[in-house]
């Protein structure tokens, strides 16, 4: 039984990259699962049975990070000794401060009962989901520009725009499930 | 269906066959050579009912037998005992006014219902159910069946699965594998019709609702999202059509019969019977016939479906957000295979079809197909089908319970199983000994919205200073979607005990009790029957002899003779009671020996009167 590699690009044998083929993942990930599947050691020992339990534990655990562009470069930017957590995206990155505190009024208008505010929201709401886009294309971009470049500022860029991301989603969210729980909530 | 490949090698190794155990009826089936097939039971019949009774004799009696019982025997004999696997009293109030459980006091951690005047736990009564479908394919295999791979509604969540599994122990079988019930039903699908591309299973069976998207591809079953509702089903549309037939019941006759166990039960038969036949026609009628007295009433499919709308419509959400969590949008989806007996319901097809915007796949038998995807799933964990595998998906998410009763998720749903997550924990304060960790299922931010799986006990923690002890606890959970729990020690590496207190179903102690006691059952039910088989026996000699001493021959015997006979007549009925059997065919052995010359003699008259009347 030959160990597990614990890193999740070596356990797929793939270079340590931001910009990753879907289909050439997945081919990986079927053909490792056939290797690695408890379900192919339902008869040997209790010792290969583990192994394959942890191996295979493993094998879903880096495919579900991988897979995602945005958990996929978190994990490549704490590979490389970037701290990476919930705190960066509670800030509100400054250039977006006018455009949620507007966004706020009108949450809590809406909440109020105020039906006119449910226009204001829905604008808002589609202006963050293409702030969202955005951000994703800019990713795309220094994503390539990294794996060109391995260079650790393109990195330090890149955790700035998942901060930003994530704040913005979190936002998308918020206001999608007031839209949702206000329509609702009449009947 | 496409021939598997097969190894001719492995035939004399143990079977292991795949089971269904549904809510309302239960199968067993197994691979042959190229082909999953179910196996039938004693009497022919494919589906084994899931109802359990006891008999006034103290027997437990399965299926059919159990299901006409149902309506002599309502207080012995229980049904959609799945409605209560894995669950606790107050999760089941719902259930309690709806169907006729006899739920016993001061079942808190674990149910106890009422059969007779015996209880038995949920999972017990399941292994009933079980060891019957193990008998059905001993007899057809004509080995013992130690092995099985066990559906499970996708759905069904730690303690549900847990529960099925136990069940499985207390029946004598080991469970290689739980398999969801939607997930075995595309193993079925994919072999027999397509093997790539992307299916819906719509699986509606008597008591639960499921629906899991797959993604096939070249011999992999790769589950991408699944949801449901464990507490949907056609059961739900039974007691619908119950209730409005009570209503007319006590307008009409002027009586209330809802608590009448045999009434309800005919009566709860005569809806079935209607509701199935609504599926073919456009009107049936409820037929029912009680002490005398009748009641009948038309009902058209239109008046079936405003009663049922509501229930249909509950499925829909599931299956919405199903789509979602699968990325996809609905014109993906190649095809939505149909599972369980209440995809015939036309109602229920339209609404699929309008859903998915593809025309459901119906060929397969919806009763059956379950049942033949756990035989290939058996075949594949045997080794003799080669080439496919299942990637399933656990269906909620694990948290733990932090700081003010909210939850922290660990492995979110719809995560591909086995899945594992590591979190540190350590002491509040100096010289702490212990930590409890509390672990939920479910996707609401609060604790006490989810569902408490059970509280994981850190014991035997070193005494250090506050926030000090590093103690790392890994959540696995398994290819069975159950959740293993395992500590270490982050300063020492040292294995850290953990004590699990499961907040509903049994403890392991419980069930090896179970296990013990079922087999001394088994030895007790195997000396009943035997000592039931000798009185038999016993029975038609001695009414033999009765008849006998009545004949000329009898009188043609000596007196010594005849004293040899009356003797061995009242030593058979002395041990008659005894119950001992070998005793009782002992005395049997004896009765026929000294009956012998009695015998030929009557044999050798008959032939001369025969030889007579042929002369005439």
């Amino acid at each position: 039984m030959e160990p597990i590699p614990s890193n999740y690009y070596d356990l797929f044998g793939l270079e340590h990259r931001l910009a990753l083929d879907p289909r050439d993942l997945e081919k990986r990930f079927y053909s490792l699962s056939r290797k690695f599947h408890p379900d192919l050691y339902t008869l040997k020992s209790p010792e290969e049975q583990q192994y394959a339990l942890d191996a295979t534990a493993i094998l879903n655990d880096a495919y579900r990070t991988l897979r995602d562009p945005l958990t996929r470069a978190e994990y490549l930017l704490k590979e490389n000794g970037f701290d990476i957590g919930e705190q960066g995206s509670k800030n509100v990155p400054p250039e977006l401060l006018e455009e949620v505190f507007e966004l706020n009024m009108a949450l809590e208008e809406l909440r109020g009962g105020d039906e006119e505010a449910r226009a204001a929201l829905a604008e808002a709401q589609k202006k963050f989901a293409g702030m969202r886009d955005d951000i994703d294309r800019e990713l795309e971009t220094k994503f390539a520009e990294y794996d060109r470049t391995r260079n650790r500022d393109v990195l330090s860029e890149i955790r700035g725009s998942l901060n930003r991301r994530r704040y913005v989603r979190n936002l998308v969210n918020e206001v999608e499930k007031e839209l949702v729980e206000t329509t609702d909530a009449p009947r | 269906m496409t021939p598997l490949q097969i190894d001719f090698g492995k035939d004399q190794q143990e079977p292991v066959v795949g089971i269904d155990l549904g809510t309302t009826n239960s199968l067993v089936a197994h691979m042959d050579l190229t082909h999953p097939r179910v196996i039938p039971g004693e009497d022919g019949d494919r589906l084994v009912p899931s109802v359990v009774t006891l008999t006034r004799g103290g027997e437990i009696i399965v299926g059919n037998e159990a299901r006409k019982a149902l309506i002599s025997e309502p207080d012995r004999s229980v049904y959609s005992i799945k409605r209560l696997m894995g669950r606790g009293v107050e999760d089941i109030q719902e259930e309690l006014k709806l169907f006729p459980f006899r739920v016993v006091e001061g079942s808190e951690q674990v149910i106890r219902i009422k059969l007779g005047e015996r209880t038995f736990t949920p999972p017990e009564i399941s292994a009933f159910i079980l060891r019957q479908l193990k008998a059905n394919a001993e007899a057809v295999l004509g080995v013992q069946v130690r092995k099985a791979v066990i559906t499970v509604p996708a759905y069904f969540n730690d303690a549900q699965r847990q529960a099925t599994k136990d069940a499985g122990r207390i029946a004598g079988l080991e469970v290689l594998r739980l398999v969801n019930e939607p997930t075995a039903a595309a193993l079925a699908y994919g072999l027999d019709k397509r093997r790539d591309g992307i299916v819906a299973v719509y699986d509606l069976g008597g008591g639960t609702f499921d629906i899991s998207i797959l993604k096939l591809h070249d011999g992999i079953f790769e589950v991408l999202a699944t949801n449901g509702d464990t507490h949907l089903g056609g059961d739900d549309i039974d007691n619908r059509l119950i209730r409005i037939a009570l209503e007319d019941i006590q307008n009409e006759w002027g009586e209330d019969v809802s608590h009448n166990g045999e009434a309800v039960q005919l009566l709860r038969r005569a809806v079935i019977e209607a509701k199935e036949r609504l599926s073919f026609v456009p009107a049936a009628n409820i037929e029912y016939e009680f002490k005398g007295r009748k009641y009948q009433r038309e009902i058209t499919r239109e008046l079936f479906e405003i009663l049922i709308a509501d229930i249909v419509d509950r499925t829909l959400g599931p299956c919405r957000n199903c789509i979602k969590d699968a990325e996809l949008a609905v014109e993906q989806i190649d095809e939505v295979v149909m599972v369980g007996g209440s995809t015939r319901i036309p109602m229920v097809r339209n609404a699929v079809e309008v859903l998915f915007r593809a025309k459901p796949h119906t060929d397969l038998n919806p009763d059956e197909v379950v049942a033949l995807g756990a035989a290939v799933q058996a075949g594949i964990l045997s080794g003799n089908v080669e080439g496919q595998l299942l990637l399933d998906v656990t269906p909620l998410s694990l948290g733990i319970e932090t700081m003010g009763g909210v939850v922290s998720k660990l492995i979110h749903r719809n995560s591909t199983i086995p899945a594992s997550a590591t979190e540190s924990f350590t002491t509040a304060v100096e010289g702490q000994r212990n930590v409890l960790i509390h672990v939920v299922q479910g996707e609401r931010e609060l604790a006490r919205d989810c569902r408490s799986l059970a509280r994981f006990d850190l014991k035997d923690i070193d005494p250090l200073p506050a926030g000090m002890a590093r103690i790392e606890v890994r959540f696995l959970i398994d290819a069975n979607g159950i959740l293993n729990v395992t500590a270490r020690d982050a300063r020492t590496g040292k294995e850290q005990s953990v004590d699990v207190k499961p907040s509903y179903g049994l403890t392991d102690e419980q069930v090896e009790a179970m296990i013990s006691e079922s087999i001394d059952r088994a030895a007790e039910d195997f000396k009943a029957r035997q000592v039931a088989e000798a009185h038999v026996e016993a029975d038609t000699i001695l009414a033999a002899v009765e008849k006998a001493r009545k004949n000329d021959a009898y009188f043609e015997l000596s007196e010594e003779e005849r004293r040899e006979i009356t003797k061995s007549v009242n030593e058979l009925l002395v041990v008659y009671h005894a119950d001992d059997h070998l005793l009782i065919r002992s005395k049997i052995e004896q009765l026929n020996n000294v009956t012998m010359k009695l015998a030929e003699m009557m044999m050798n008259t008959a032939v001369k009167s025969a030889l007579k009347g042929t002369k005439i």
